[in-house]
């Protein structure tokens, strides 16, 4: 069996690259063709995959925010609230911006610098 | 009684502003990261001691001749209702004041690493969806951006390095090597207790020139010990290049990376960069000027003996204002 975080992501790699949304059944789908087409290393939980597997994985990427659902309809349809760009983007955002408090959460090679003392730094580059 | 408040507000007023203000300019520092660490440490715990000891010295002189006996007299009035006639207004404000100042301590202290934990957590969250596994090692993942940028995600054992596209095309294997091994000192280290300790301190009492001086050196001093550590195996060429190229590549792409959603959340997250980098504008260039500046002037590490000398000194901040606090009591 994959481990919920192996399924989450495989779940928003499909909800990504779809176009609309899809329900839990023909995620469910997606995901038993990619294991098998994926061949043994995936191994055969993609049959053995239930769709209230998939429901979990979706109500706790819904949790996190990065899932809504079309509540509509029925069966419930799901899509990716951003896309893969913008939540780099939100990622990237966060380490590059200097907020005094993000300074604690992680830390960076560089901080950010200014244009000058970045053009000072591509100038020594180009002596070293 | 008396003289040893004064004494110990003297010392917190001098530990929150002259002496952080010296020492932020000093340059030995950089000579001496880690003794210089040890001395920030020393100079924050001092200070805070020694301001809630002032007041709660001042506070109990009326009824106890040291700070235990004063501390048994005070629970008798708040437990056991005992008559509290013998403290005045003043008196009483100041115990007010340093209980005051010790929960709000405490509770930023708390609430920072909360808040630090759910911004990582959250951080962590995304990079498991985003980032692919890197072959540099395990802990090491890599997103797909384009500007060069590495960074550390603490967390105990699920700390993890990210490194970007942009970073891995730019860089040279030995320059990603010593990218790695500084963001490893990071943790192996565990400057993120630093950084949390820190970063509380400010936010607790922003208006201290101390707890500001302190943060930005400690931001600067863990840099210079993590480069330390990356000088170990890799060459100082090495390390300067990777950082001239991540610095390099970087400032141009900060206002590139924006969100690229709508027209609205371009100009949002606009403005706020124009706030961050009031901030980051002032602190971090100078982080990494002086780095590079370290690199390619450097200066011998500070002799032993002065080395000996502030770590006693250290030392001395903290005994101190805790034998003022304690030792009469004992004694008594």
């Amino acid at each position: 069996m994959a481990s919920l975080g192996e399924l989450e992501r495989a779940v928003m790699d499909l909800l990504w690259a779809g176009q609309e949304a899809a329900t839990a059944n023909t995620l469910r789908d997606l995901l038993a063709r990619d294991s098998e087409a994926g061949g043994g290393r995936a191994g055969h939980q993609g049959k053995d995959l239930a769709v209230t597997t998939v429901l979990t994985v979706l109500s706790r990427l819904e949790k996190k925010g990065l899932v809504e659902r079309e509540r509509g309809t029925r069966p419930h349809r799901y899509q990716a609230v951003s896309s893969r760009e913008d939540h780099t983007a939100e990622l990237m955002h966060e380490v590059l911006g200097s907020a005094p408090d993000r300074e604690a959460v992680l830390a960076r090679f560089i901080g950010s610098v200014t244009e000058s003392e970045a053009a000072t730094l591509r100038k020594l580059l180009g002596e070293l | 009684m008396f003289w040893t408040s004064y004494f110990l507000a003297v010392l917190a007023l001098v530990l929150a502003w002259p002496v952080p203000v010296l020492l932020s300019r000093a340059a030995w520092p950089a000579r001496a990261p880690f003794t210089a660490m040890v001395l920030w440490q020393a100079i924050a715990l001092a200070g805070g001691l020694s301001m809630i000891g002032a007041m709660l010295i001042y506070g109990l002189e009326p009824i106890g001749d040291n700070l235990i006996a004063g501390l048994r007299a005070l629970a008798g009035m708040v437990f056991l209702n005992q008559p509290t006639t013998a403290l005045g207004f003043w008196h009483l404000f100041a115990l007010s004041a340093a209980a005051l100042l010790s929960a709000h301590l405490v509770f930023t202290l708390l609430l920072t690493y909360v808040k630090i934990e759910r911004q990582r957590r959250r951080h962590r969250e995304l990079l498991a969806l985003l980032a692919s596994p890197s072959s540099d090692g395990p802990g090491t993942v890599v997103i797909n951006h384009d500007s060069p940028v590495a960074y550390c995600l603490p967390g105990g054992a699920r700390s993890v390095t990210v490194l970007s596209d942009g970073l891995m095309a730019r860089l040279e294997p030995a320059e990603l090597r010593a990218v790695l091994i500084h963001e490893n000192a990071h943790l192996s280290q565990r400057h993120d207790l630093l950084l949390w300790a820190f970063a509380a301190w400010r936010q607790a009492l922003p208006w201290f020139p101390t707890t500001r001086y302190a943060q930005l050196a400690v931001n600067s001093l863990i840099e210079m010990l993590a480069d330390d550590v990356a000088l170990r195996s890799e060459s100082k060429a090495t390390l300067i290049k990777a950082i001239a190229l991540v610095a390099g590549g970087q400032a141009p792409s900060v206002s590139a990376a924006r969100p690229a959603g709508g027209e609205g959340s371009v100009t949002g997250g606009f403005s706020t960069t124009g706030s961050f980098s009031a901030t980051g504008g002032a602190d971090s260039p100078r982080t990494t000027a002086s780095r590079v500046s370290r690199l390619l002037s450097p200066e011998p590490p500070l002799k032993p003996a002065y080395r000996a000398m502030v770590l006693a000194a250290s030392a001395l901040l903290l005994a101190a204002p805790t034998a003022l606090l304690i030792v009469p009591g004992l004694l008594g």
